[in-house]
């Protein structure tokens, strides 16, 4: 099963790398100079700590299965 | 009434020879000079011994001695093989054939004549 | 000196001293079998050795001045975890199957185990860490001095000497002591694991410690410290624009740290050569990313908290020391510096064990044993000088680094300095990444490719950093070398705008990748590098065919080994053959005793060659698997099997041509010998028939006395012409042997076959008048010139019209002997009027022994049998031809030819 568990986390590894690139970091950008808010750091420490938590999930659902 | 022997030879000295020493020995001689002659010679009163050279043109000596044994008229006439070749497998086929004897050339006269004067039961 | 100083001295030490006793202890542990690192945990934390003094103190400092800048460089590694499963798992399947002990070995072998690849590795990778190793040294030196100028005293005085320099000692004797304990680098280093496993959580609660002061002691918490970073105006720092990076620098940029944390030396090590399970993987490809969140979150609020009390951007690398102190809070200091030492220390540790390892395996040994003269692979323990390469590598990174520090370090901040080291080591991404999931990836695209990569780095990159020290002049980046425009080292053909670092990466990796490309597709590889894409490309596929096995050599693991290499029939067969040796069956759990081994191998060595045999057997023994050498040993060998039994089957088929001709030859002999008893059997036939004759009329003369003179005359005259005959017969067999043999004393000289035609005639007179034969000849009057044995040819002559006169009618016989000149031979033909032969018969009469029959009621002929036999055999000897055709006459025609001689004056000379 370690293909199509490797396969899921290579959809996070792309879901990461948009949500860590443009257009994404512009839209906060903007978000970010509209509110007055500084969104930025929030937004990378929050996208960042999603996508281990969903990496998390999905390697430790099946604990105790193939490594 | 003497017996009859038949001299069957190619070689026309030693068809001589065999003459001579056949008429010395008392014996009536006819002569052929092929196998041919020899079975033409037999068809009338067959002869009491024949001498057979074996290797002759056309109908050899085994084959005269083959078709001598076939007829049971000619059963009682005795065949002495004469051969220049003198292998022991030939001397064996023509003992097989139904020769009574078997003689390698060169021959001692004696000897020849002697054999023949047994087989003819004379002497 | 002063107190804290000295404080923070001592406990550093202290804590040095530990680090040495845990290792050993690890060590002891793993040699006693219970280590203490087998867990995905303790392998995350190791992993964490990525964490050096630039995240420590660096990450603050680009924070103060950039915002989230810093943050690539932990979103890229995050990125590759998440694919822990995917290459980097198919990476340590590759290490672990072939005993790969660094990134030069894994690349050496990939490419055909290149010496040149193994060489060029390990340079780019020593060059690399060189300045790695340099902020390390400045990190560790300036935290002393900080400290120091804390206490009001001055570094040089204090401590007698240039405190990098002092740290860089201390580092070298450590890493020494630390690195180089033993040598064999297949071997997990699990003291040196649990350390740098130790240090990481250290480094990681002591930036915490410093992180919760400042946020909560200094300040009241993240809310309290954004509203003041308001109220200070340094809040843009918070926006991404506070980064001055485009969204390609940005990209570039997480792409070069994803790399980093697979490629530097040191993480190289600790990923792949120091893990004991591949399962590790799994749960370290989240909780990696996890200790890399938890080690940044207080990254900004640090950064912000100095700016926001007075603090300088260009002193933002020590922060995370400054804050403490400035506020009175010594021990945090200390704390502070111990974590960034541990940071420090561990990573040069582990780098400069890497990267000395590949110095003396990858680099140096191999260079050594091949200059023959120092005769070291007669030596039986090349312990010691290992070790001392090894250790003269460790110093030679942490000299260049000191040096480093020192011309261009100290104008550079921390980030700078470690992104040229990431730079520099993304070179191997293409070779490697490639090299993994591609065959065609050869060695010379990977040279090529390296080599470009390097080069752009250290054009794009380096040299710039020289520049800022001010080693280099300005106007290098500002109008590009000799003021070409295009070649500016960070603008490379007018590439602007980028971020020095993504610049570089992208130019040095488009150079490396598609060099790599390209030249891999335009030239060829070796057997041996395709073979290693093979294995390394199809790891997965090779790896679920059994692998000989750990520990010792069991019954059931040399039965699996004949197995492999013979095939079950034949293994089986041997197996029975044990079994009865020993009247037991044989258990496969059972350890194989010394004669099973050696029968073993001995059977292995029938198929697979001796050494390949030793090979495999030893790996079983030992409790190794193959490795890559042994491997192609063996494959060397059954090619040199395969081959050998081909040419084995040639030699068969030759052998049975050579069969089928030795079997034609033998009957042709028998025939020959059937031939020559058949011609014996004549033989002494045609002498018995004279024979016979001459004896019986010697008889009948001896036995009759009494015979009149007339018949003693002609029974004499009998005998004398039968031994005529006899005597002619043996002349002719004489002759004919003797001319069959080759050994006829050939009397040849020139001729005039008229001359020799007509005397062949007066010899046959006598005969010829005998039979009353009527004899025409037609000679021409000129000399018919000859080159022959006269004698012989006379006698040819003779025998062929004795032939005619045997056969002619009696009377009316006639015979006709002709001569011509046909072209460039003469023909004599001797026609009779007789019988005449059968065309089938024509080639008969030339036998042995045939004789012509003639008219029979006549006489037998007298000819020996062999006349026409001889005559052909002298003829051919001259180069003449004889034959038979129809006579005009009516009977038969003997004619033969000879070639005419060239020169007349031969003939004149004969007559």
């Amino acid at each position: 099963m370690s293909d199509t568990r490797f396969a899921r986390l290579l959809a996070v590894a792309l879901v990461a790398l948009t949500l860590f690139n443009f257009p994404m970091i512009e839209v906060i950008e903007r978000w970010s100079e509209l509110s007055g808010v500084a969104l930025v750091p929030v937004y990378f420490f929050g996208a960042w700590a999603g996508v281990i938590a969903l990496a998390a999930w999905l390697l430790e659902r099946e604990s105790g299965g193939e490594p | 009434m003497p017996k009859r022997v038949l001299v069957v030879d190619d070689e026309p000295n030693i068809v001589l020879s065999l003459e001579f020493l056949m008429r010395r020995a008392g014996f009536e001689v006819q002569v052929a000079r092929t196998g041919g002659e020899a079975l033409k010679a037999l068809e009338g009163e067959p002869p009491d011994l024949v001498l057979l050279d074996v290797m002759m043109p056309e109908v050899d000596g085994y084959e005269v001695c083959e078709r001598l044994r076939a007829k049971p008229e000619w059963r009682k006439t005795k065949i002495v093989m004469l051969t220049a070749r003198g292998r022991e497998a030939e001397r064996e086929r023509g003992l097989a054939l139904g020769a009574d004897a078997y003689i390698t050339k060169p021959f001692s006269t004696r000897e020849l004549v002697e054999q023949v004067k047994r087989m003819l039961e004379v002497a | 000196m002063s107190q804290l100083a000295t404080l923070a001295i001592l406990i550093s030490l202290a804590y040095l001293a530990f680090l040495f006793a845990l290792a050993s202890w690890g060590d002891r542990r793993a040699e006693q079998g219970r280590s203490v690192i087998a867990n995905p945990y303790i392998y995350t934390l190791s992993l964490a050795v990525y964490c050096t003094a630039w995240t420590y103190f660096g990450s603050v400092g680009v924070a103060a001045g950039q915002g989230v800048g810093f943050l690539p460089v932990y979103l890229g590694p995050t990125l590759l975890a998440l694919l822990f499963l995917g290459p980097v798992r198919k990476i340590l399947l590759i290490a672990k199957a072939y005993g790969i002990t660094s990134i030069a070995d894994f690349a050496s072998a990939r490419y055909g185990k290149s010496g040149a690849v193994a060489g060029l590795v390990t340079i780019v990778a020593l060059v690399g860490s060189i300045p790695y190793i340099s902020l390390q040294l400045k990190a560790v030196a300036t935290g002393i001095e900080l400290l120091l100028a804390h206490d009001g005293a001055d570094a040089q005085g204090a401590l007698g000497a240039d405190s990098a320099l002092l740290v860089a000692l201390v580092l070298a004797a450590f890493s020494i002591l630390f690195g180089t304990r033993h040598i064999d680098a297949t071997e997990h280093h699990q003291g040196m694991v649990l350390a740098i496993a130790f240090e990481s959580i250290v480094k990681l609660l002591c930036f915490l410690a410093v992180g919760v002061f400042v946020t909560w002691v200094l300040f009241a918490g993240p809310s309290d410290l954004l509203a003041r970073a308001e109220a200070a105006g340094i809040v843009d720092r918070l926006h991404f624009s506070a980064t001055r990076l485009g969204y390609a620098d940005w990209f570039l940029l997480t792409l070069l740290s994803a790399f980093a944390v697979l490629l530097l030396p040191r993480q190289f090590q600790v990923v792949v050569i120091e893990n004991l399970e591949i399962g590790h993987l799994r749960r370290a490809s989240w909780m990696f990313p996890c200790y890399l969140l938890i080690i940044n979150l207080f990254v900004l609020p640090i950064a912000l908290a100095g700016l926001i009390l007075g603090g300088t951007v260009a002193e933002a690398d020590s922060f995370v020391l400054r804050l403490p102190l400035v506020h009175g809070q010594g021990w945090l200091a200390i704390v502070a510096f111990l974590g960034g030492l541990s940071a420090a220390t561990a990573m040069v540790i582990v780098e400069t064990v890497a990267v000395s390892t590949m110095i003396s395996n990858d680099l140096v040994m191999p260079l050594l044993l091949r200059i023959r003269s120092l005769g070291l692979a007669q030596r039986p323990d090349l312990t010691g000088l290992i070790l001392g390469v090894r250790r003269a590598g460790i110093l030679l990174a942490i000299a260049g680094g000191y040096l480093f520090f020192h011309s261009v370090g100290e104008a550079m901040g921390l980030v700078s300095i470690g992104y040229i080291a990431f730079a520099g080591v993304a070179q191997f991404a293409p070779l490697l990444l490639l090299g993994i999931a591609w065959k065609g990836a050869n060695r010379n695209g990977a040279v090529v490719g390296l080599l470009a990569g390097f080069s752009v780095w250290l054009y794009t990159l380096v040299l710039p950093s020289f520049v800022t020290a001010g080693v280099l002049p300005e106007s290098l980046l500002r109008e590009g070398p000799f003021g070409v425009a295009l070649l500016r080292p960070t603008a490379l053909f007018g590439l602007e705008g980028l971020h020095p670092v993504a610049h570089c990466t992208l130019w040095s990796l488009s150079a490396n990748t598609g060099l790599l490309v390209l030249v891999s597709l335009l030239t060829r590889a070796s057997d041996l590098e395709r073979l290693q894409a093979i294995l390394f490309v199809d790891v997965e596929q090779s790896r679920r065919t059994p692998r000989l096995w750990r520990g010792e050599a069991k019954v059931g693991a040399l039965e699996e080994l004949l197995v492999r290499f013979l095939g079950r029939p034949a293994a089986e067969a041997i197996w029975r053959a044990e079994t009865a040796r020993r009247g037991r069956p044989l258990d496969p759990d059972e350890p194989a005793d010394a004669g099973l081994v050696e029968r073993a191998e001995r059977q292995l060595a029938r198929a697979i060659g001796a050494a390949s045999a030793r090979a495999v057997v030893a790996s079983a023994v030992r409790g190794e698997s193959i490795g890559p050498d042994a491997l192609l040993e063996i494959l060397d060998e059954t090619q040199k099997v395969i081959e050998y039994s081909r040419r084995l089957e040639q030699k068969s088929q030759e052998l049975e041509a050579a069969t089928a001709e030795l079997r034609h030859a033998n009957e042709r002999l028998r025939e020959l010998d059937r031939l020559k008893d058949d011609f014996l059997a004549t033989v002494s036939h045609e002498l018995r028939t004279p024979l016979t004759s001459i004896r019986s009329f010697s008889e009948i003369l001896l036995d009759n006395p009494d015979l009149g003179a007339e018949e003693r005359a002609h029974f004499l005259r009998i005998i004398t012409s039968e031994s005529e005959r006899l005597t002619r017969l043996i002349n002719d067999v004489l002759d004919l042997s003797k001319i069959e043999s080759g050994r006829m004393d050939w009397q040849i000289g020139p001729a005039d076959l008229a001359e020799l035609v007509r005397e062949g005639i007066r010899a046959a007179q006598g005969l010829v008048a005998e039979k009353g034969v009527e004899l025409e000849v037609a000679i021409p009057d000129e000399p018919a010139p000859v080159t022959c044995d006269r004698d012989r040819i006379v006698q040819v002559v003779l025998n062929l019209l004795s032939n005619a006169c045997k056969f002619v009618p009696r009377p009316g016989g006639r015979v006709r002997v002709e001569l011509q000149r046909k072209g460039p031979m003469f023909e004599i033909r001797v026609e009779d009027n007789g019988p005449g032969v059968p065309p089938a018969a024509r080639e008969l009469v030339f036998e042995k022994f045939h004789q012509l029959t003639g008219d029979l009621n006549t006489q037998k002929p007298t000819g020996t049998g062999l006349g026409l036999t001889i005559s052909k055999q002298i003829v051919e000897r001259f180069g003449g031809r004889i034959w038979v055709e129809d006579a005009r006459l009516g009977g038969a025609a003997l004619c033969f030819t000879l070639p005419v001689a060239e020169s007349p004056s031969a003939v004149r000379a004969a007559a």
